[in-house]
């Protein structure tokens, strides 16, 4: 029996990655909920937009690295973060402008609205692969690690090392802050409430003298600032791909559905569920249960419940089963 | 005697290729209460969304204060003093009582707390609920947040469709005399009613409309009193 | 419409080359049959699938499984084993079923599945792993992999119309009765599933290592073994062609003219069906779903059926694809190209009908093709006026990516100016 290993080595391989990924998803999906509570459609374009929206933040890391700017100790990518999201907004709200309003006007079913998002999703994708190309980047700079597995064993005498990535407590500090606004937003600014009350019931805010298309201008810039902050940490932790990034649609769009599409709150529990899951079912437990366990027990295989390249599957599956057993999801949603 | 504070003056016109309105008038003075009733179908309700300007007329037109309003979309007329319930759908669920009458005042660009003070005035119950969402609330309750919501651009008219549609009997008598006390503020209510007995009594002004015109017209007293009214649509 | 399309076949035959331009003409005569199972989802029913990757990616399992040199040393070593666990598998999930639909909701219910799925999950494990083991052990730099039949290519077709089939099936019982964005999540999850499996599952198909050298289907030739034959060369000379010319010409013309039969027949087929009462009914059910059931149809069931056929078709296509590639490449299935672009085909074509798959496929798969291979070209002369240099040599290396650009707009397009396509429903 050896607790504390255990505990290490759980927390490095399971619980810390598990909360970094959770925080990029619930980002994600609080993007993708918002945009479905308020214009009634799933984006199929959204990975895309996280995709289109990191690159910019990439192109302008490299820019500022070349002129001599950088972060210090932080990634320099948060200080290009502002600017890849103002680009991408600016480009949203023209696709809005051009393609999406036409259909809202004409009341169109959501399922075109879908359709038509996978008209943007093919030309974000384009513009994605002909300006940074389809390979995978990495723009990650300043202090790598916060705390390094060797300086842990030293300190703690312990066999097993606990890693801190800079890129995760960032991810987790980002991700509460943006969450607080947000909801600050919605509970207590006016502008926030129009757009709750646009989406509980859009006639009577219409009634009330609300501005249909400030909302629908002000959700997609908010979804789109999330998606950009989301793909650029998910980026930062892991690695720009722009095929990864259109992938993540399905456990964003799981999270968002567990949790109830539409209700950001839901959104936040969904991309934790679903991100827990994945690392539960992909992690290969041998280690931490060879800590627990007598010698003579130690287990001979990895205890891998699925392998990594099955956690498209996790997300899936759980989707699945939330969509049959309480298909308004966890957080009532619509 | 002057032209009334709003009429809607013979309104032809409908949602589609075929008319529901054939010259229909629809008129309430100040502080009044007009109601108007008749049998399904009569187009009740859309003759109360033709003064609110949500279907196109082809005929006749909409004055208020002695404005020419035919032309404004609804939003606008909420701007010109006309606040509206609407039969289903009038609150937002998942917000609290307090956040729906903030949305109601959403136009208002000056302070809306004397606004908010007397409509809990007038609705109690409402300030007791007023963190709890409006969707958690009973049938009635929900109707008092719809008036009450519609209240907060401090309307000149305001106008109901069937607020009293599902609620039980009781409530509906509270609901009511809310109603007088509202119109006693000075506001003009223009409502549309199922419950025609009830709501002839406390109209000081009654439409009975058949197949989307004026079959009669009168004081509230005088059609209850008038016998054919009586035995087509209140019952003998 | 087709006078046009076959036009521009032409004018890459002459401006490009014939050879490209066969080639082309064949991915469009496949992207048609796929096109054309699509619409029996969207245009005849409604469906929104986004799992049509899936479909193609299982018919391309097909063609190894039957078709494959067999393994007989790997099989030996772990395929009965092999065969027990997926029957376990399956036993299991079946009395997963039907425990849920015998037991009423509740705690109980909820345990029960729980502890089922749950052991059965890890002796299913238990039973595959070793198996797996074992087969992937065998000689794993040229096989590792249970192997094929052996049987012709053209046998593999149906197959791979089946294992789409079965999987809709699957899918259909979980996921039709689900809202229209919700089955269109589902579905595109569904098929990176079955591709994650057919990467990973080396012992199926070898995953990512690739399988090759998988068998013509009859009656095609290959290069070679014509070139080698005097009398092809004779009679190749007598035309004035060379052999090597010759014999990829011909071949090409085999397959189109394989291709273009099955395409025929599913079209007469199509037809026949969308215009009998069974394709009143479905059009009658996607326009109003509402009355339909009030009128007493079973909307999920029809939905599933033609949700099978569909996804069967496109399966039939699939392995079709795979035996004229002679090799199953995973990673080669994308989304965007085997989901989203046959998508396009259809609604550009025209939802609802099957000349308009058919036409949407033949010039969106040349549209696909050929903004790939002119696209470089094309940017050279844009950027003639540039300085040789980085950006240069970014634009011209990028240009294959402007074909996307271009079928996202060719997509909004058609949807905002001609919401019907190019060949409306009658």
């Amino acid at each position: 029996m050896d607790i504390l290993n255990a505990l290490v080595a759980f927390l490095n391989f399971v619980f810390i990655p598990g909360l970094a990924y959770g925080s990029q998803l619930a980002l994600g999906a609080l993007a993708l909920t918002l945009v479905y509570a308020v214009l009634r459609f799933s984006n199929f374009a959204h990975g895309d937009t996280m995709a289109f929206g990191t690159m910019w933040v990439i192109l302008i890391t490299w820019a500022l690295q070349s002129a001599g700017i950088t972060g210090g100790v932080l990634p320099t990518a948060l200080i290009a973060l502002p600017f890849g999201i103002a680009i991408t907004c600016a480009f949203v709200l023209a696709t809005d402008r051009a393609v999406y309003r036409f259909y809202r006007t004409q009341k169109a079913a959501p399922i075109i609205l879908v359709i038509v998002s996978t008209g943007i999703m093919f030309v974000m994708n384009g513009l994605t692969r002909v300006i940074i190309g389809p390979a995978e980047q990495d723009f990650a700079d300043g202090a790598r690690m916060i705390l390094a597995p060797n300086d842990f064993k030293a300190w703690s005498g312990l066999a097993e090392g606990l890693a801190l990535k800079q890129t995760t407590l960032i991810t987790v500090i980002v991700a509460a802050i943006c969450v607080a606004a947000l909801f600050w937003f919605l509970q207590s600014t006016r502008t926030g409430k129009s757009m709750r009350a646009y989406s509980d019931n859009e006639d009577l805010a219409l009634l009330s003298g609300i501005n249909p298309e400030r909302v629908v201008a002000i959700t997609w810039i908010i979804a789109t600032a999330l998606a950009v902050i989301a793909g650029t940490l998910y980026g930062l932790d892991k690695s720009y791909r722009p095929f990864i990034y259109f992938q993540l649609l399905l456990p964003m769009a799981a999270a968002a559905v567990v949790g109830g599409l539409g209700s950001p709150l839901g959104a936040i529990a969904g991309g934790f569920i679903i991100a827990f899951s994945e690392v539960f079912v992909t992690y290969a437990w041998k280690k931490i249960v060879t800590y627990l366990v007598s010698a003579d027990m130690a287990p001979d295989r990895l205890l891998q419940l699925l392998s990594t390249d099955y956690k498209f599957a996790v997300s899936f599956a759980i989707l699945i089963l939330v969509l049959l057993v309480m298909p308004t999801g966890i957080f009532k949603g619509k | 005697m002057g032209e009334p504070f709003l009429i809607g003056d013979a309104m032809t016109g409908g949602y589609g290729a075929s008319d529901i309105l054939h010259g229909c008038t629809i008129a309430v003075e100040k502080g009044e209460i007009a109601v108007i009733v008749g049998p399904n179908g009569a187009g009740k309700s859309t003759a109360m969304k033709a003064v609110f300007g949500m279907l196109n007329l082809r005929g006749g037109s909409v004055r208020l204060g002695g404005e020419d309003i035919s032309k404004l979309s609804p939003q606008a007329r909420v701007r010109k003093g006309m606040g509206f319930v609407p039969q289903t759908s009038n609150i937002f669920t998942t917000m609290t009582v307090e956040e729906n009458l903030e949305m109601g005042a959403f136009i208002r660009t000056d302070e809306i707390a004397d606004t908010m003070a007397q409509v809990y005035d007038l609705f109690p119950i409402l300030k007791q609920k007023r963190h709890q969402a409006a969707g958690e609330l009973s049938g009635g309750q929900r109707q008092q947040v719809a008036v009450g919501r519609a209240l907060m651009t401090q309307p000149q008219v305001l106008m109901l469709d069937e607020p009293t549609a599902g609620v039980s009997p009781i409530v509906m008598d509270e609901l009511f005399d809310r109603i007088i006390e509202v119109a006693r503020t000075g506001i003009s209510i223009l409502m549309v009613e199922q419950n025609a007995r009830q709501a002839l009594e406390i109209a000081d002004k009654g439409y009975v409309l058949v197949q989307g015109a004026n079959r009669f017209t009168g004081t509230g007293a005088e059609l209850l009193a008038n016998p054919d009214v009586r035995r087509s649509f209140l019952g003998g | 419409m087709f006078a046009g399309v076959a036009l521009l076949f032409v004018a890459t035959g002459v401006f490009q080359s014939w050879n490209l331009s066969l080639q082309i003409l064949i991915i469009g005569v496949l992207s048609s049959i796929m096109a054309l199972g699509v619409n029996m989802q969207w245009g005849y029913a409604g469906l929104f699938s986004t799992g049509i990757m899936g479909s193609v990616a299982l018919g391309g399992l097909a063609v190894v499984l039957v078709s494959g040199q067999p393994v007989p040393e790997g099989w030996a070593a772990g395929g009965p084993r092999l065969l027990i666990a997926l029957a376990f598998g399956v036993l299991v999930i079946a009395a997963a079923v039907y425990l849920y639909n015998r037991l009423a909701a509740g705690t109980a219910r909820r345990t029960a599945m729980i502890l089922l799925l749950g052991a059965g999950f890890f002796a299913y494990r238990a039973i595959l792993d070793p198996a797996v083991t074992a087969i992937e052990a065998f000689n794993p730099a040229t096989a590792g992999n249970i192997g094929g039949l052996g049987l012709p290519s053209i046998v593999a077709w149906p197959v791979g119309a089946l294992f789409a089939a079965a999987a809709a099936w699957a899918i259909g019982k979980v996921a039709l009765g689900l809202r229209s964005d919700y089955l269109a999540i589902a579905t595109l999850g569904i098929a990176e599933i079955i591709l994650a499996v057919m990467k990973n599952e080396d012992w199926l198909a070898r995953g990512v290592k690739n399988i090759i050298d998988l068998p013509r289907p009859w009656p095609v030739p290959y290069e070679v073994d014509l070139q080698a034959d005097p009398a092809f060369v004779a009679q190749a000379a007598n035309w004035g062609f060379t052999s090597v010319e010759a014999s990829t010409i011909l071949v090409k013309l085999l397959y189109l003219a394989v291709f273009g039969a099955v395409l025929l027949v599913l079209i007469f087929f199509s037809e026949r069906a969308l215009n009998s009462p069974w394709g009143r009914m479905m059009r009658a059910i996607r326009d109003n779903e509402v009355s339909s059931a009030a009128m007493g149809k079973n909307i999920k069931s029809r939905h599933l059926q033609v949700f099978i056929i569909g996804s069967a078709v496109v399966g039939l296509a699939g392995a079709m694809l795979t035996s004229m590639e002679g090799q199953l490449t995973p990673s080669n299935y994308t989304p965007l190209r085997f989901t989203f672009l046959i998508w396009v085909m259809v609604i550009v074509g025209g939802s609802g009908n099957n000349w308009g798959a058919v036409l949407g496929g033949l010039l969106l798969g040349w549209l696909w093709l050929i903004v790939e291979n002119a696209g470089p070209v094309a940017m050279g002369y844009l950027t003639m006026p540039l300085p040789d240099g980085v950006l240069k040599a970014h634009l011209i290396e990028a240009a294959p990516h402007l074909r996307l650009i271009t079928l996202g707009a060719v997509l909004l397009l058609v949807l905002r100016f001609s919401p019907k396509g190019l060949l409306p429903e009658k």
